[in-house]
């Protein structure tokens, strides 16, 4: 590793604190668009432990499936907007709360 | 030489009839009748069963740069989520509302879905089985919620659709790590580096969080709670594919991970997996028991017949993935069998979704009646149908494993499972009250006959002469070792 580049370890930590973020946001936020955000921030995440790891093993294939996971959440964004907005015209709210016709 | 791309014939046919029906849709008016773009749908679907059956003259082997693997074990999930496929289809052709104009659309998901649910059984690259994942995934959700006007439609579709997306998130993370650990994402090469990785615990962590994602996709305690209520809101025909078909594209993939990537681990992944099996057991057949929606009383069955398709893994090497094998064909045959037949009885509104509203289905038809009799003595495990050989298979395997304890836990849970299915159908075979209005009787259109036969007839042949698909099934788990050198 050259001088004064910043260690691949602080990379990983970084990553592992927004995936922290990302699933502590997913479970106590109450709006669904909110929710959302905190899952793409997982992948995020995800993208940036794999960027990190290729780097390191000099193996192209992390950078590649960063591109796959970047493809997969955009058609998962299109589809979960969507169903917001379904949601959203059949019940008039978004709070997580108020989402509760089915129950145990 | 194979060509590479007879490796995933089946999947390349599924996708040109997704693309034909949704072509075919776009060119017809608004208003017309869309059945027949079903009856294309199908017709792919069987055209994908040939191409499975086909690869089987294939000598066993991957294609791909070693991302896509056909042996006799990805044959025979194919031919199993191709047939869950065709009888959601036909069952969907009939009792869909035929004037709506999504109906195209409807069709060519559930086609893109089987491609996405086909391809997880045959990859062996972590990125193949992440994007096999998500094609059956994001599929699903959008058929989960088809009924988007009434109030349930969409909050089943978004309740998948999050609890799905954060469990992917979790496997997602695994892939990284074990990519981290060894510098690679091949299943095959993964097993070969563990030993060599550089470092243990990131070893766990992935496996553990793997774990995470496919145990929520096929639906396993503790990892279960979105299942009833996404059966519930969902169009039963939807039900009858997804409580199927992407479980067994899970179990495909959870069977080359377990001894694919990870056989190693197995002193830490047989008892996790024993616990979870109990704990599906439990949890689901105990929920079971008060329910009166009939739709979430089988979603909470479903999560206890994951603990008894899990207890196969107690034995553990060959005869652990055979009997796996059986158990989800023959919990495919008799799940879409009952839930087809939910849907002719219940109505594509679902006006009657309550275990009283079943009352006297025998006399008002004595078909309909007698086969939803017959399913759900399967799901009992009474012997003579599949659900019993399947039952039967798993515990004997566990046992032969040395955890009797096991079986024993199973063999009550049984007990308990059969309370309530019981239950419903004593509800079917009882007569109306007096004074009530008796309901229409259900009819059965050509295309359903064909989903509820080819469901019985599967169910039937499971139970009565299960040798043919238990030799499959072990041939599937013999070429599965002869190349991943367990």
């Amino acid at each position: 590793m050259m001088n004064g580049m910043v260690p691949s370890s602080w990379y990983l930590l970084l990553s592992a604190l927004l995936f922290t973020m990302g699933v502590v946001g997913f479970l106590i936020k109450r709006s669904l668009i909110t929710v959302f955000m905190s899952i793409e921030l997982m992948l995020n995440a995800v993208n940036l432990t794999f960027v990190t790891f290729a780097h390191e093993w000099h193996a192209v294939k992390g950078q590649i499936f960063v591109f796959f996971v970047m493809m997969v959440a955009a058609a998962e964004a299109a589809v979960g907007l969507a169903i917001l907005i379904a949601i959203f015209r059949a019940r008039g709210t978004l709070n997580v709360d108020q989402i509760d016709r089915m129950k145990l | 030489m194979t060509p590479d791309v007879l490796r995933i014939l089946p999947e390349v046919v599924l996708t040109v009839t997704g693309v034909l029906v949704m072509l075919a849709d776009a060119s017809m008016a608004r208003a017309a009748s869309r059945r027949s773009l079903g009856w294309l749908a199908a017709l792919g679907v069987v055209g994908a069963l040939c191409a499975s059956v086909w690869q089987l003259a294939l000598p066993a082997g991957t294609a791909f740069y070693n991302t896509v693997q056909t042996d006799a074990f990805s044959v025979f999930f194919h031919v199993v989520v191709c047939g869950i496929v065709l009888a959601a289809v036909l069952l969907s052709i009939d009792t869909l509302p035929a004037d709506q104009h999504h109906l195209g659309e409807y069709f060519a998901l559930m086609v893109f879905g089987a491609v996405g649910m086909c391809l997880l059984s045959s990859a062996v690259e972590l990125l193949v089985v992440f994007i096999a994942l998500e094609i059956s995934s994001i599929s699903t959700y959008v058929l989960a919620g088809y009924r988007k006007q009434t109030a349930k439609g969409p909050e089943a579709a978004i309740k998948y659709f999050l609890l799905g997306s954060f469990a992917t998130g979790f496997l997602l993370y695994g892939i990284a790590m074990i990519f981290g650990a060894t510098g690679t994402t091949q299943i095959t090469e993964i097993a070969s580096l563990i030993p060599a990785a550089r470092s243990h615990s990131l070893v766990l962590l992935s496996f553990a969080l793997l774990m995470v994602g496919v145990l929520f996709k096929v639906s396993a305690a503790p990892f279960h709670v979105w299942t009833p209520d996404v059966y519930e809101g969902a169009p039963s025909p939807v039900v009858a594919l997804m409580s199927t078909a992407p479980k067994a594209g899970a179990f495909a993939v959870l069977i080359r991970l377990l001894y694919g990537a990870y056989p190693t681990l197995h002193t830490i992944w047989l008892p996790l997996l024993w616990m979870v099996a109990v704990l599906s057991m439990t949890v689901g057949n105990l929920a079971a028991l008060r329910q009166t929606n009939v739709k979430r009383m089988l979603a909470y069955s479903s999560i206890a017949h994951a603990g008894y398709l899990l207890a196969a893994f107690a034995g553990v090497g060959l005869q652990g993935i055979a009997a796996a094998s059986f158990y989800v064909a023959a919990y495919a045959a008799m799940n879409v069998g009952i839930f087809a037949l939910i849907t002719v009885a219940g109505g594509y509104e679902e006006k009657r979704a309550l275990i009283g509203d079943f009352r006297g289905l025998v006399y008002r038809s004595p078909l309909v009646g007698g086969l939803m009799l017959f399913f759900l003595i399967s799901l009992v495990g009474i012997p003579f149908t599949g659900g019993f050989f399947a039952k039967f298979y798993s515990f004997s395997t566990a046992m032969q494993g040395g955890a009797g304890w096991l079986v024993l836990i199973g063999l009550v849970n049984s007990g308990v499972a059969a309370a309530y299915y019981l239950r419903f159908a004593l509800s079917v075979a009882r007569p109306a009250a007096s004074g009530t209005h008796a309901g229409e009787t259900p009819r059965l259109g050509l295309a359903v006959s064909l989903a509820v036969g080819l469901a019985a007839i599967a169910t039937l042949a499971l139970g009565i002469l299960p040798g043919h698909v238990l030799d499959a099934a072990h041939a599937a788990a013999q070429s599965f070792a002869a190349i991943s050198g367990f």
